[in-house]
């Protein structure tokens, strides 16, 4: 992946990103992590992770978004009145995002320092595709794949109960 | 591609998204932050994995995945609930455990 290839594509995402938390009504910021999604999912194709990739967009921006837009729609949000008085939480959140970031940034271009890392460069044969990543999954990975079947049914039991109207 | 670029681009994911559950006030709102966050690990991960050749950071992805997707059916039931006897999706209305 070239370097502008890269640096269109991470504006356009981090743009999206604040689009999510910026957007005054809850359908709009849902539409822009839908474009996020989408935009990482690009990314993830660029890094050789194909089946990531695909994943993303059918669990990411098929499945979990579709639960976000149901709520939202259910639930007739409008959006929210802009508030007065929260200027200093605003400045605060932005002032603490922006050192979070700068923190991470500059821990992330420190040298890495672990044996046997290999640099970047041509991956073996089928590096991400389903097949590579699958072997691995159900060999090396098969008791917790296991588990996250349970962890799944918990939280469909957990919704069901949550979500039921109550019956007096 | 250096690896530390998609590691800077995934710093400021997540960032954006901790913003975000500071200013905004609206629990749906919240959540998607929360997403955001989790998907800035998915690319540190696959960043990762690309690097080091090594498959790994890709099946941690699927695990990061499905949790998001119980985390979010759970915490859209709640948020379902909570609309129906409160009116309301302001966090700061939301006093029930604090004491």
């Amino acid at each position: 992946m070239s370097l502008p290839l890269f640096l269109v594509f991470a504006c356009l995402l981090v743009a999206a990103a604040l689009g999510v938390i910026l957007q005054r009504h809850p359908l709009r910021s849902a539409l822009a992590l839908v474009a996020t999604l989408f935009l990482l999912a690009v990314v993830f194709l660029f890094l050789d992770a194909q089946l990531v990739a695909v994943l993303q967009i059918i669990v990411y921006a098929g499945a979990i978004m579709v639960l976000f837009l149901f709520v939202i729609m259910l639930l007739n949000l409008q959006s929210e009145p802009r508030e007065a008085g929260r200027v200093g939480l605003k400045l605060a959140a932005t002032l603490a995002g922006s050192l979070l970031a700068l923190q991470l940034i500059a821990l992330s271009r420190a040298p890495v320092a672990i044996p046997g890392a290999g640099t970047a460069g041509a991956v073996a044969e089928g590096f991400g595709m389903t097949v590579s990543v699958g072997e691995r999954l159900f060999t090396q990975y098969l008791l917790p794949f296991e588990i996250t079947s349970v962890l799944l049914l918990v939280a469909i039991i957990g919704a069901v109960v949550l979500a039921k109207r109550q019956v007096s | 591609m250096p690896l530390s670029y998609y590691l800077a681009l995934s710093a400021l994911l997540f960032a954006i998204g901790a913003a975000g559950v500071l200013i905004r006030r609206n629990v749906i709102v919240i959540f998607m932050a929360i997403e955001l966050m989790l998907n800035a690990v998915n690319l540190a991960f696959v960043a990762g994995a690309r690097h080091w050749h090594n498959l790994d950071g890709q099946v941690i992805v699927f695990f990061v995945m499905t949790v998001a997707a119980a985390e979010a059916a759970v915490g859209l039931a709640i948020i379902i609930a909570m609309f129906r006897n409160r009116q309301t999706l302001n966090a700061d209305e939301l006093n029930l455990l604090r004491w």
